[in-house]
C-alpha cells in the first residue's frame, strides 16, 4: 500500500512535467492549429541555454528568467522568420518544417554541449517535511511550478486584453482583424509563449532525468497523450490530463511489478513506458478524440 | 501539394516512348555492371554494397510517396515498418534456416497486415494527428522490439548476425555484387508495381482521395476502406525493403530503426519529391549518401566557413528539409519537372 502511494506520488511529479509540456502544446494548437513536433527539442534547448548560464555562475532563478525571454524570442522568431511564409501552405509542409526544426536542434545541442549527460541542479532546497518518505521536495516543487503556470496563463488568457485578442485571433481570426486585432502577431506571441512554458518544463525535469539531447523525445509523446487525454483545444484539460497519464504511466509500472511478484509473469514494466504511451494516444483518437474535456468541432465544408 | 503528372492514357506519345526506352536502357545497363566487373574490382564490393542500399531506401521512400504522396496521409513511423521487415528476414533465415527469397513474401505479408490495422484506426486521424500517432509508433518500436517476452525471437538489444548469400549457379559473382543484382530485380518489380497501380482505377481513387477525400466519397469510392488498404501496402513496400536491407548488411539491432530512421525516409521522400516515382529513386540515393558521407561533409563545411562549434549531420537535414519546403515543394522531381516544362514552352 505504501509503495502504492508512493507509485501514485511520483506519478504526479512527473505527471507535472507533461502537463507543463501539454500546455505549451495545446497553446500553440489553439493560436495555429498545429501540432509542434519540436516542441519537446525546442525545450531541450532552452535548457541547455539554462545550464550554461548556471554554468557561467549565474544563480538559478535570474538564469531561468533569461531562458524564459531567450525562449520566448525564440519562439516568436521561428514563427516570424520561418513558418509565416507557409501561411497557406499543406499540412505535410508544416509537418516537415516541424521535422527539420526538431532535426536542428537536436543536432545544434548535441554540437554546441555535446552527447554528454550533465548534471541539472535543482533550484529547491533538499529538506525533510511530513510526507517526505512519499515524495521529494524537488517533486513538489514541480508541482507548484506548473500549477503556478496554469493559474498565470489561465488568468493571463482570461483577465488582459492581450489574452482576449489572442483567443480571438485564434477562434476567428477574420472578425478579429476586422476588429483591430493584430492577427499575425498573435500567433507568433502563442508562440513565443508556448517555447517559454516549454523552456520552464524543461529546467524542471531536467534535474529528474539528467540533461542530455534526447531527453525530450519521450517526455514530448507524453506531453501528446497528456493534451490529448484532455483535449488538445483546452489548456485546463490539458494540464490534467498530464497529471492523469504521468499517474498512470507509474500504476502500469507498479501493477506490472506486483503481477511479475505475485503470478511470475512479467507482461509490463518500465521498459515499455512509451508502448503504453502510445497505447494511450491510439486509444484516445481513435475512440475519443476530442478527449474528456474538449470541444468537438465540427467543420462546415 | 501540387498535382502530379496525371498518369495519362497509353497514347503514342513520343516524349514517352522515349523515356521507357531510356528507363529500360538504364536497368539493362545496370544489371550489367556486375558481370562486366566480374573480380576485376574496378568497382569495389563496398560500392555495390552502397549502390544496393541506395535502391534498398528507393523502394522504401516508394512506400512513403504512396502514401503521402498519392493518397495524402502522412507518416513520420515509417522507420517501424522497416524494422519489422528486416526482423521477419532476420529471424526467417537465422533462426528457421529459410531461403532469403522466401523472406521478400513473408515480410511483404505482415507488414501489409500490421500496416492495415494501424491504418484502421488511424483512418479517423487525419494530418497532423496521423502524423501524431505514426511519430508514437517510430519512438516506441526499439523499446517493442527489446520486450522481454519478445527476446527469444529477436534476440533483444544484441540483435541477430546474419550471413551474405553467395551467388547461385556457380555465376562468377562476389556476394556483393549477386545482391546487387537481387537488389535491382526487386526494385523494377516494386517500381513497375507501383507505376501500374496509380495508372490502374483503385490508383485513380487513391489520388481523388489525397485531392478531395469528400468529393471522392460522394463518387462512390470507399474512402476509409481505401486508405486503409494503401496504408498498409505502404507498409508492404517498406517491409520490403527493410527485409532486403537486413540480407545486405547482415545485422539487425532495435537501435538501427530509432526515430531518425523513420526521419531518413521521410526526408528522402521531401528532397525526391513525395508525389513522383523517379523522385523515390532521387530520395533514396539522397538517403545513403547523406548517411554515408554527411559526417565527412558537415565536418569540411565547419572547417570551411570557420564555425566555432562542431555542425552535424542532422543540422543538414533539418536545413534541407526547410529550405526545399520554400524553394522546391515538389521535390528535385517536382523542380526538375517544373525547370522542363519551363523549358518546352520557349522552344
Amino acid at each position: 500500500m505504501e509503495q502504492l502511494i508512493q507509485q501514485i506520488a511520483s506519478g504526479l511529479a512527473s505527471g507535472a512535467i507533461y502537463a507543463l509540456v501539454a500546455l505549451a502544446l495545446v497553446m500553440i494548437f489553439t493560436a495555429t492549429d498545429h501540432l509542434n513536433f519540436a516542441q519537446g527539442e525546442m525545450a531541450m534547448f532552452s535548457t541547455y541555454v539554462c545550464w550554461q548560464m548556471i554554468q557561467w555562475g549565474v544563480p538559478f532563478w535570474p538564469a531561468l528568467a533569461f531562458t524564459i525571454l531567450f525562449s520566448f524570442i525564440l519562439g516568436v522568431m521561428i514563427e516570424r522568420i520561418i513558418l509565416r511564409p507557409l501561411h497557406n501552405a499543406s499540412v505535410l509542409s508544416i509537418v516537415v518544417v516541424f521535422i527539420g526544426l526538431l532535426a536542428i536542434f537536436h543536432s545544434l545541442a548535441g554540437g554546441i554541449w555535446s552527447h554528454t549527460i550533465k548534471n541539472f541542479p535543482s533550484p529547491f532546497p533538499n529538506v525533510t517535511f511530513a510526507g517526505s518518505g512519499y515524495i521529494g521536495a524537488h517533486q513538489i516543487g514541480m508541482i507548484a511550478v506548473s500549477l503556478i503556470m496554469l493559474f498565470a496563463l489561465w488568468g493571463f488568457f482570461r483577465f488582459t486584453p492581450l489574452g482576449l485578442a489572442m483567443r480571438a485571433a485564434a477562434q476567428n481570426p477574420v472578425s478579429a482583424r476586422l476588429v483591430g486585432v493584430n492577427v499575425d502577431w498573435m500567433l507568433a506571441l502563442g508562440w513565443g509563449l508556448a517555447a517559454a512554458v516549454g523552456a520552464v518544463a524543461g529546467a524542471m525535469v531536467a534535474p529528474v532525468v539528467y540533461l542530455e539531447p534526447n531527453m525530450m523525445a519521450s517526455i514530448l509523446l507524453y506531453g501528446f497523450a497528456g493534451a490529448l487525454v484532455g483535449g488538445i483545444s483546452n489548456p485546463a484539460g490539458a494540464v490534467f490530463g498530464g497529471f492523469m497519464v504521468g499517474v498512470l504511466e507509474n500504476l502500469v509500472a507498479y501493477f506490472g511489478n506486483l503481477t511479475e511478484k505475485t503470478f511470475g509473469i512479467y507482461i509490463v514494466g518500465n521498459g515499455e513506458k512509451l508502448t503504453v504511451a502510445l497505447i494511450i494516444v491510439i486509444a484516445i483518437l481513435t475512440l475519443k478524440p476530442a478527449g474528456l474535456f474538449g470541444r468537438t468541432t465540427v467543420k462546415r465544408v | 501539394m501540387t498535382a502530379v503528372t496525371a498518369p495519362g492514357a497509353p497514347t503514342a506519345d513520343p516524349a514517352r516512348n522515349i523515356t521507357r526506352t531510356l528507363v529500360i536502357g538504364l536497368v539493362l545497363m545496370a544489371a550489367a555492371l556486375p558481370f562486366l566487373v566480374g573480380k576485376s574490382g574496378v568497382i569495389s564490393n563496398f560500392t555495390f554494397l552502397q549502390l544496393s542500399l541506395m535502391i534498398v531506401y528507393a523502394i522504401a521512400v516508394l512506400g512513403l510517396n504512396l502514401l503521402t504522396g498519392f493518397n495524402g496521409q502522412i507518416s513520420l513511423g515509417h522507420g517501424a515498418f522497416f524494422a519489422v521487415g528486416a526482423y521477419t528476414a532476420a529471424v526467417l533465415i537465422e533462426t528457421y534456416g529459410v531461403n532469403y527469397w522466401l523472406t521478400l513474401p513473408v515480410a511483404a505479408v505482415l507488414c501489409f497486415v500490421i500496416g492495415y490495422l494501424f491504418g484502421l484506426p488511424a483512418l479517423r486521424l487525419e494530418g497532423h494527428y496521423l502524423a501524431l500517432a505514426t511519430f508514437g509508433l517510430a519512438i516506441a518500436v526499439p523499446q517493442m522490439l527489446k520486450y522481454k517476452h519478445l527476446e527469444p525471437i529477436t534476440n533483444g538489444v544484441m540483435g541477430i548476425n546474419l550471413m551474405k548469400p553467395d551467388a547461385p549457379f556457380g555465376l562468377a559473382l562476389s556476394s556483393d555484387q549477386w545482391m546487387f543484382l537481387v537488389v535491382l530485380i526487386v526494385a523494377v518489380a516494386m517500381f513497375w508495381a507501383a507505376r501500374n497501380l496509380l495508372n490502374s482505377r483503385p490508383g485513380r481513387a487513391m489520388i481523388a482521395i489525397r485531392d478531395n477525400t469528400l468529393a471522392a466519397g460522394t463518387m462512390g469510392i470507399d474512402t476509409s476502406r481505401y486508405k486503409a488498404t494503401v496504408f498498409g501496402i505502404s507498409a508492404l513496400y517498406v517491409g520490403i525493403a527493410g527485409a532486403l536491407h537486413a540480407i545486405i548488411f547482415e545485422f539487425v539491432s532495435p537501435d538501427s530503426f530509432r526515430f531518425e530512421l523513420s526521419i531518413a525516409i521521410l526526408v528522402g521522400a521531401v528532397v525526391g519529391g513525395v508525389a513522383s516515382l523517379p523522385g523515390a529513386i532521387i530520395g533514396g540515393v539522397f538517403v545513403q549518401f547523406i548517411e554515408k558521407y554527411a559526417d565527412a561533409m558537415t565536418k569540411k563545411l565547419t572547417q570551411a566557413i570557420h564555425l566555432p562549434l562542431e555542425l552535424q549531420p542532422w543540422t543538414l537535414y533539418g536545413i534541407t528539409l526547410i529550405v526545399l519546403i520554400y524553394v522546391m515543394p515538389g521535390g528535385i522531381a517536382g523542380g526538375l519537372a517544373a525547370l522542363w516544362a519551363r523549358f518546352r514552352r520557349r522552344a
